[in-house]
């Protein structure tokens, strides 16, 4: 596959999982809160095909995208959300907490920033092992509020570790816009100024954040640079959480979400593709999503003595 | 019975055999690397395992508290420190949101082999921010074992443990016991987890003391048995989990239980203790606990005097659980420690 090829491939695959959590969600199939990637998915994507496999990565609750286009497996996921045995984390999880750590995914959390200091922690310990690994931590624009996000770049730049920090600005949190949250103007200044080169992404560009990221990837490897932050705009078509569309709520217009919209990395990338390759993508990927749902469905759910186990790693 | 140790220097031997036996071990906290090296429990290790291994950290205790457990999911095995436990508020998120449900969250898929020393209780004057026993708190919160060993034997033993431990460990150290000196072992061993110490056997009550407790309920056992009380004194070492066995046996047979704990009573260890014999007995005995007075710690000597448990106290609550009040008043006898305590560190 060409490099547009997989790109575009990964994207589908995540909007269309997406669309169908959307459309079971009514059924109370799904009985905890999803928190949905569609809009934002090109970041997770973009950043993902510049890692290796032995790379790790961290992010927030709203972690479909990252699971997935870190290879995280797309049977266990769906099992998770509903709640079944062979989920990815025996339905303990949720969506919230989505984590497959053979695929270097390691565990989200709902609380917010929560993540950003274990990802320090992860490289520090990839560096003091002499790995050539890498750590990707993503967070969204109302972690750079709280103070463990700063208390975690002073110290990633003082050990210098192998990390990349993407900020994934949607304008949000929850409901709040960024005029009441922030006194500053640009998230990449919350880094500059300890010393991590940081950089605002061409909005919604794959090729951009694709290119930035493999480059601050090797570079890094290659010992040639510390911690590195990128900015990457996005927007969040649905709602906060859940399956719907918030429009109406008053905080903001459909015409806010229209160019974004418009500018839909997932449609622009498969408009370029010839139509049988395209044909062939869409053809696999639903395929593979019908028989992830399917395994989910007939999936048992965890025996009640389940929820004693794994309190302690014996 | 050779070979006497401070609990510090039991402390420092249990870290430095570690250290030397695996490389994932790392020290990491609040001055762990300076010339006091947390009351001496640290010192010099950065010189024989480099500065990698055994590293300062920046006034961040929510990101270093983070990052340790970060480093554990990666394989390490981090020691952190608290100067006082009064600073881990600071890093609750991390310890109860990350740390305690990481296994349980994520379906067993990951582990946190995390061990987070603090240091509680009355030193000279420390006042309300850097005395707290808040180790209740911890005890709370299924996923963490908390651990207050009062010897220096112990405190080897179950740091080593806590060490090799796949599981986050809230590791509490009593200030004043730093300077007791007791038996250790030159080789490296385990203490395990949930195993109480009783300390003097006795038929008339039951005296759990928690930490430095421990030591002041010896002393009170000594206390009553010149008036003829004699008193069974437990040393419960490990709180989560809790050796209820040996405990509850002990009320069996005396009938009579004080709880002191280096700690506020109210909804603390000693309430749970207590909580659990009356579960296991159905009732059917008498008990009493006692702690740091409900308020906030003064700093000034007399009311600080006041604040915490002492000797002729937990004697008296114990006698009138035996005889009645009938009057009787233990002498006072300053116990060494608090007396020979001086700052201000």
């Amino acid at each position: 596959m060409t490099l547009d090829e997989r790109l575009y491939r990964s994207l589908y695959r995540i909007r269309r999982v997406e669309e169908e959590i959307v459309r079971v969600y009514p059924e109370d199939k799904i009985i905890s809160p999803v928190h949905l990637s569609i809009g934002q998915e090109a970041i997770s994507v973009a950043a993902c095909e510049a890692l290796d496999k032995s790379d790790v990565v961290f992010g927030s609750y709203r972690c479909h995208a990252l699971y997935l286009a870190k290879g995280g497996d797309l049977r266990k996921m769906i099992a998770e959300l509903y709640g079944k045995a062979t989920g990815c984390a025996k339905g303990k999880a949720g969506s919230m907490h989505l984590i497959d750590v053979s695929a270097g995914v390691m565990g989200a959390s709902a609380v917010v920033a929560t993540t950003i200091p274990q990802a320090v922690g992860y490289a520090y310990a990839l560096k003091l092992r002499g790995s050539k690994a890498i750590v990707v931590s993503f967070f969204g624009d109302g972690a750079a509020e709280e103070g463990v996000f700063h208390e975690s770049l002073n110290f990633a730049a003082l050990k210098q570790v192998p990390i990349v920090f993407i900020c994934e600005n949607n304008y949000l949190a929850i409901h709040s816009l960024l005029g009441v949250r922030h006194s500053w103007k640009s998230v990449c200044d919350l880094a500059t100024v300890y010393g991590i080169p940081a950089e605002r992404c061409e909005d919604m560009d794959v090729h951009d954040i694709h290119g930035k990221v493999s480059q601050a990837a090797e570079e890094i490897r290659a010992g040639r640079s510390g911690p590195r932050f990128f900015e990457c705009r996005c927007y969040r078509w649905k709602e906060h959480v859940g399956p719907g569309e918030d429009f109406e709520a008053g905080y903001r217009t459909r015409a806010e979400a229209d160019p974004w919209i418009a500018n839909d990395p997932m449609r622009r990338l498969g408009e370029k593709l010839a139509a049988s390759v395209k044909q062939r993508i869409d053809a696999d990927v639903e395929a593979e999503i019908r028989d992830a749902f399917e395994f989910a469905e007939r999936s048992p759910f965890p025996e009640s003595t389940e929820l004693y186990t794994d309190l302690f790693h014996v | 019975m050779d070979r006497i140790l401070t609990y510090t220097e039991a402390l420092h031997e249990a870290a430095d055999q570690e250290m030397a036996r695996d490389s994932s071990v790392i020290v990491m906290g609040q001055g762990v690397d300076d010339f006091r090296g947390i009351y001496g429990t640290t010192k010099g290790l950065v010189d024989k395992f480099g500065p990698a291994r055994v590293f300062d950290t920046p006034l961040s205790e929510e990101a270093v508290t983070g990052i340790g457990v970060g480093a554990a999911l990666a394989g390490l095995r981090p020691i952190q420190t608290h100067i006082r436990m009064d600073f881990m508020l600071l890093a609750m998120n991390q310890i109860v949101n990350i740390a305690a449900k990481s296994s349980s969250m994520y379906g067993g898929q990951v582990h946190v082999p995390i061990v987070i020393r603090a240091v509680i209780g009355r030193s000279w004057g420390q006042g309300a921010q850097h005395s707290q026993g808040l180790h209740s708190l911890f005890m709370h919160v299924p996923g963490l074992r908390v651990v207050a060993p009062t010897i220096p034997y112990d405190a080897k033993g179950l740091l080593i443990q806590s060490i090799r431990d796949d599981n986050p460990v809230i590791f509490v150290e009593h200030r004043m016991l730093h300077s007791q000196k007791g038996h250790v072992p030159a080789e490296s061993y385990t203490i395990p987890f949930g195993k109480a110490r009783v300390l003097a056997q006795g038929k008339d009550v039951t005296l759990v003391g928690i930490s430095h407790m421990a030591l002041e309920c010896q002393r009170a056992g000594v206390c009553l048995g010149e008036v003829g009380v004699e008193a069974e004194v437990i040393d419960p070492v490990s709180l989560s989990p809790l050796d209820m066995e040996t405990i509850t046996a002990s009320v069996r047979k005396t009938g009579r239980l004080v709880v002191v704990d280096s700690a506020w009573t109210c909804c603390g260890a000693s309430a749970e203790i207590i909580t659990r014999v009356g579960e296991e007995l159905d009732g059917g005995f008498r008990f009493r606990r006692l702690g740091f007075a409900p308020v906030v710690c003064p700093t000034t000597k007399p009311l600080e005097n006041l604040f915490y448990p002492d000797v002729a106290r937990i004697s008296k609550a114990a006698y009138v659980l035996v005889r009645g009040n009938d009057g009787w008043q233990p002498g006072h006898l300053p116990s060494p420690e608090i007396v020979q305590f001086k700052g201000p560190f």
